[in-house]
């Protein structure tokens, strides 16, 4: 069970003079139940990439296959696989735009043509997922702060219940308070449902922090892809990409090079904080 | 006196019913007292909803206090007489660059403000070179604005403001939607304009790294100033940045953390530098 990448290629404005290539033969697989980051500066073809994940883009050349089944076959079911594959795009709290919290979480599922009972038990458990009680159902969504806001919208796509979840973004603009929660609560329901989750971010911390493999993207190519540490072991060529490790990797290759006896492959504060502390008692 | 002093200033937010009555205020800057000295790189730092982009609002009269004062270089912002002095020393550039770019040709655009108040053209395009030279952006002149990078529109924006000749930019979360390369050139610029230019910068955002160089930060919290001083100082206080939902550096983080543990380290470390260096000193000890 997973979405297959076979060899995909997307191009803008195909056969048009300004026709650009976004995605350049790329093939990957995303298994049931991976946490993944997908990093790359703007343009290195992210958003292009996930949007063809759900079937909103149409690869150029090549194949998808969710579950085994090509999406491009005649008898593949679109709509199925858009509620199967559930995309937050950035800034989705532009998109909130019912009356009050419940309804607007209400929305995906009625669309799913659902009786009003299950429509609602959906509703309820989505945004108990997103933290969000039964206090907020009646609050207007223009009244809640950014954070809140964004859960919202995330606990309409959770509503349609998917297998896979896709983040663009999801903390951009937010304080790092607000950054946590949602990434906290993206986390548990990895962890908890066995979702697999798939985070853009632009923020290194944030990636290194929770997923288990990253997906680099460049010039519409998966450049790097493997598990964090193993990526960014590769912060030359990242940094060469545009993008760098995490600060606390940084740190770590300084402490090295001045003879601290610690290992490089280290991403987290946790992490460092340990092995500071165990180099440190050896020491006395 | 600063260039920009705030004294007890406060804004109140109208709230509204459906049908557009008043219904009740919400106080989003409280009592706030601030002064800010003419060339400095100031930060204002403080969680969605702090209040900190209202404040900003009033430094180039946006928003005018509901109660208390603020002047713009000596002058009073809410005397309509002054409004075109304190519009000019003082220029704005908020978070989307989408949103502030109106011309189709780069050169055209930061032309847009100079050529509104009349200045005349040969002084114009003077005024187009040297601001899109203080940003970095002048091999970009003759293209279109929507082909650039969310870091080049922003010092496109930047330059926008420049041309406009103030002694002062006020920048309300610049770097909120870029990657992390136009943050660093967005960055970057404003500091170069700090230094070579003597502009008095005003920078609001929640990223800490941003701040580091800054030569006084405000953090805000619920409409109010709650901690000020260098970052330095600022930092050193983790624990309290944290109760109004912010956060250090990384760097700042693990010392703060390994200090919790036992490391005698010294509070606030910001960079790397200092960080491994008092790090190998314990470790070196007998």
């Amino acid at each position: 069970m997973a979405i297959e990448c076979k060899n995909i290629s997307y191009i803008y404005g195909n056969g048009s003079p300004q026709e650009i290539r976004a995605l350049n033969h790329v093939t990957l697989t995303i298994p049931d139940g991976q946490f993944i980051g997908l990093i790359g500066h703007t343009g290195s073809g992210k958003s292009t990439l996930i949007q063809h994940l759900n079937g909103l883009l149409k690869a150029t050349e090549g194949d998808i296959l969710y579950n085994g089944e090509s999406i491009y076959a005649e008898t593949f079911s679109m709509k199925s696989l858009r509620s199967k594959v559930g995309l937050v795009f950035q800034y989705p709290e532009h998109q909130l735009f019912e009356t009050d919290v419940f309804t607007d979480v209400c929305f995906g599922p009625k669309n799913l043509g659902l009786d009003d009972e299950p429509i609602r038990r959906r509703a309820r458990e989505a945004l108990d997922l997103v933290g969000l009680d039964a206090s907020y159902d009646d609050v207007s969504p223009f009244e809640l702060s950014g954070g809140q806001k964004r859960r919202v919208a995330i606990a309409g796509v959770l509503a349609m219940k998917p297998e896979v979840l896709i983040l663009d973004e999801p903390t951009a603009g937010l304080d790092p308070r607000g950054r946590d929660e949602i990434l906290d609560q993206v986390a548990k329901l990895h962890r908890e449902q066995g979702m697999t989750v798939v985070l853009v971010s632009h923020s290194m911390e944030d990636v290194a922090r929770y997923v288990d493999r990253i997906i680099v993207m460049n010039h519409g190519n998966a450049a790097l892809d493997g598990a964090s540490k193993e990526v960014f072991r590769h912060y030359r060529e990242l940094e060469e990409i545009g993008l760098a490790a995490p600060q606390v990797t940084y740190i770590i290759h300084a402490l090295k090079e001045q003879g601290f006896p610690i290992a490089d492959d280290i991403t987290t504060i946790k992490e460092a904080r340990e092995a500071i502390l165990r180099a440190m008692g050896d020491k006395t | 006196m600063g260039i920009i002093k705030a004294s007890k200033l406060i804004y109140d937010y109208i709230k509204r019913d459906e049908d557009g009555n008043p219904d009740g205020t919400r106080r989003a800057v409280d009592q706030v007292d601030i002064d800010i000295e003419a060339g400095s790189f100031v930060a204002i730092l403080g969680h969605n909803g702090s209040g900190k982009s209202t404040l900003a609002k009033h430094m180039n009269a946006l928003l005018l206090p509901t109660e208390g004062t603020i002047w713009v270089s000596g002058k009073d912002t809410s005397l309509d007489e002054n409004l075109w002095d304190v519009r000019r020393t003082a220029g704005m550039v908020f978070q989307n660059p989408d949103n502030q770019i109106i011309g189709t040709v780069v050169e055209e655009d930061v032309g847009f403000g100079p050529e509104n108040i009349g200045v005349p053209t040969p002084e114009i395009w003077k005024r187009v070179e040297q601001s899109l030279e203080a940003v970095g952006m002048t091999m970009y002149r003759h293209h279109s604005p929507n082909k650039l990078s969310g870091g080049q529109k922003q010092r496109v924006a930047i330059a926008g403001v420049m041309a406009m000749r103030p002694r002062c930019i006020v920048l309300d979360e610049p770097t909120a939607m870029l990657d992390p390369n136009g943050r660093k050139e967005v960055i970057r610029t404003i500091r170069e304009l700090n230094r070579a230019e003597q502009i008095t910068v005003i920078l609001i955002t929640h990223y800490m790294e941003e701040v580091i160089e800054a030569d006084h930060v405000y953090v805000m919290d619920d409409g109010r100033i709650v901690m000020e001083g260098t970052p330095h100082e600022v930092f050193a206080r983790t624990e309290e940045l944290k109760s109004y939902r912010l956060d250090v550096p990384q760097v700042t983080e693990l010392s703060w953390q390994l200090k919790k543990a036992g490391l005698p380290l010294s509070d606030g470390i910001l960079t790397i530098d200092a960080f491994v260096d008092e790090i190998m000193t314990l470790y070196k000890k007998p």
